[in-house]
């Protein structure tokens, strides 16, 4: 069965050459749009029409195109990757769309995500976040046994699911409060479960926060926003945990 | 202990805390006021009133308590603020009635209008009871031999004088509901006290707490409304 064709499609996108520069939206037009076409390879589509104009195509970022890496972002239609629950960008496809539908795309909205160009907004916040204490130290040496240190299945599958998060930034997008706690919680949460993670947990959680909050992130209220809109549907109960490892640091020193 | 009050999670740990110190507060004046429709007479609310303004533990719990609503808002204030700093730029099109409660979106414009009928609601009834010179004088009623302030003749008269008044606090009522249906549950999760199971638990709590406030509350000018009371 060949997939319905979208006639016409009324593209409102946020264009700015450089992060210096003043952006405003744009508003531009494609035709017959197949619904089995992925969002990214609607704006492809464009792109081509563009650079067939002489235009400059709109950037934004995407590399995988899987659903796995955390590049592509884009805030499409008032929602942190589109109208879809728990998928990436580049898993949402067009059939989502109406035929002659306008669809507003924005870049990240987040001081700490500043935009570099058009849809493309710097994500290296969280790089910082995470070289601030989301590792482990392991000491060099031959590898050890993969299965020496025995972990409880539940811990193993909690630990797992925080280590879904694929930092694209959804959370600290979507949030009201351009809060990061979401993608802070899934990482301390990750390693906090983990016999590996524990030695050094206090010193993480401190570290972790402390960066997350002298790079601009806001307050998490908990609204609950970030869980829906996260592509992983990461669980705030990481945040209550990363609150708790936060507390049981904070009462130590 | 280092920074951990200037931290984030440090600032709604405070909020948390007197946020919880609230809601214990509102049970036991939700607890008293309710004296107002089981006891026609007035008696009862007379004695509860008094109890109250006399008692020296109330006596020192008063002055925390206007503490722990000062502390409340002004770091409501403060972590609005910096909020709303943390986004510079504003989009252009948002869709958030799709991921997260109207009541959680909206706890800062909720607290702002319940500190407006806290404003409102001191002034009829604390500031006269404790300034009797400035405003209307009281009353005294003697109740089990006894003399006090006829408290339960200015609540009655308040509600039985105006629609408005009423319906004032009516409303009141129903905002600390709306208020109480995110913040309940999220003083918990910001000390660490939720996980995907306890949460439910706990939203399920935030909404009981919030219809016993709300109708709680509302349900004593609607009885003086209704003609059912002295």
């Amino acid at each position: 069965m060949a997939d319905k064709i979208l006639k016409e499609l009324t593209l409102k996108i946020w264009r700015q050459k450089d992060a210096k520069s003043k952006g405003e939206f744009k508003t531009y037009k494609v035709h017959n749009i197949s619904t089995g076409t992925s969002f990214l390879e609607m704006l492809d589509i464009l792109n081509e029409q563009l650079v067939e104009q002489n235009e400059e195509p709109v950037a934004f970022d995407h590399d995988c195109r899987e659903g796995i890496c955390g590049t592509c972002s884009l805030f499409i239609d008032g929602r942190a990757h589109g109208p879809d629950d728990d998928v990436t960008t580049c898993q949402l496809h067009m059939r989502r769309f109406q035929d002659g539908a306008t669809i507003t795309i924005e870049p990240w909205r987040c001081g700490a995500f500043p935009v570099i160009k058009d849809l493309i907004v710097d994500r290296k916040a969280y790089d910082k976040i995470l070289q601030a204490g989301g590792y482990v130290s392991v000491s060099t040496g031959g590898v050890p046994d993969a299965n020496a240190i025995p972990i409880p299945n539940d811990k193993a599958e909690e630990a797992m699911d925080a280590a879904a998060c694929i930092g694209c930034g959804a959370c600290a997008a979507t949030c009201k409060n351009s809060s990061a706690m979401l993608f802070v919680a899934a990482k301390v949460s990750q390693l906090a479960l983990l016999p590996q993670g524990k030695i050094e947990a206090a010193r993480r959680a401190k570290a972790m926060v402390a960066k997350m909050d002298e790079l601009g992130f806001g307050n998490c209220t908990n609204t609950g926003a970030c869980e829906m809109e996260c592509p992983k549907s990461i669980s705030i109960a990481h945040i209550a945990r990363l609150n708790r490892e936060f507390l049981k640091a904070k009462l130590k020193d | 202990m280092s920074n951990f009050l200037t931290s984030s999670i440090g600032k709604k740990v405070i909020m948390s805390l007197s946020g919880l110190f609230l809601i214990m507060f509102l049970c036991v004046h939700l607890a008293l006021n309710l004296l107002l429709i089981f006891d026609n007479s007035g008696a009862l609310f007379n004695q509860g009133a008094h109890f109250m303004a006399t008692n020296p533990i109330i006596k020192i719990v008063e002055p925390i308590l206007a503490i722990g609503f000062i502390i409340h808002i002004i770091w409501a204030s403060v972590l609005t603020l910096q909020n709303q700093k943390a986004r510079p730029v504003k989009y252009a099109l948002r869709n958030q009635s799709k991921n997260a409660t109207w009541a959680s979106r909206n706890m800062y414009i909720l607290g702002a209008m319940v500190l407006i009928f806290l404003v409102i609601h001191l002034y009829n009834f604390w500031w006269n009871i404790k300034f009797p010179s400035l405003g209307t004088p009281l009353a005294a009623i003697t109740v089990g031999g006894v003399e006090m302030e006829d408290t339960y003749t200015l609540v009655s008269g308040l509600f039985k004088s105006s629609i408005v008044y009423c319906l004032i606090y009516i409303l009141g009522g129903v905002l600390v509901g709306l208020h109480i249906t995110h913040g309940f549950w999220s003083a918990f999760q910001t000390i660490g006290f939720s996980n995907d199971i306890w949460r439910k638990r706990l939203e399920c709590l935030a909404y009981f707490f919030a219809v016993v406030f709300a109708v709680g509350f509302s349900i004593i000018p609607l009885y003086f409304i209704a003609g059912l009371g002295n």
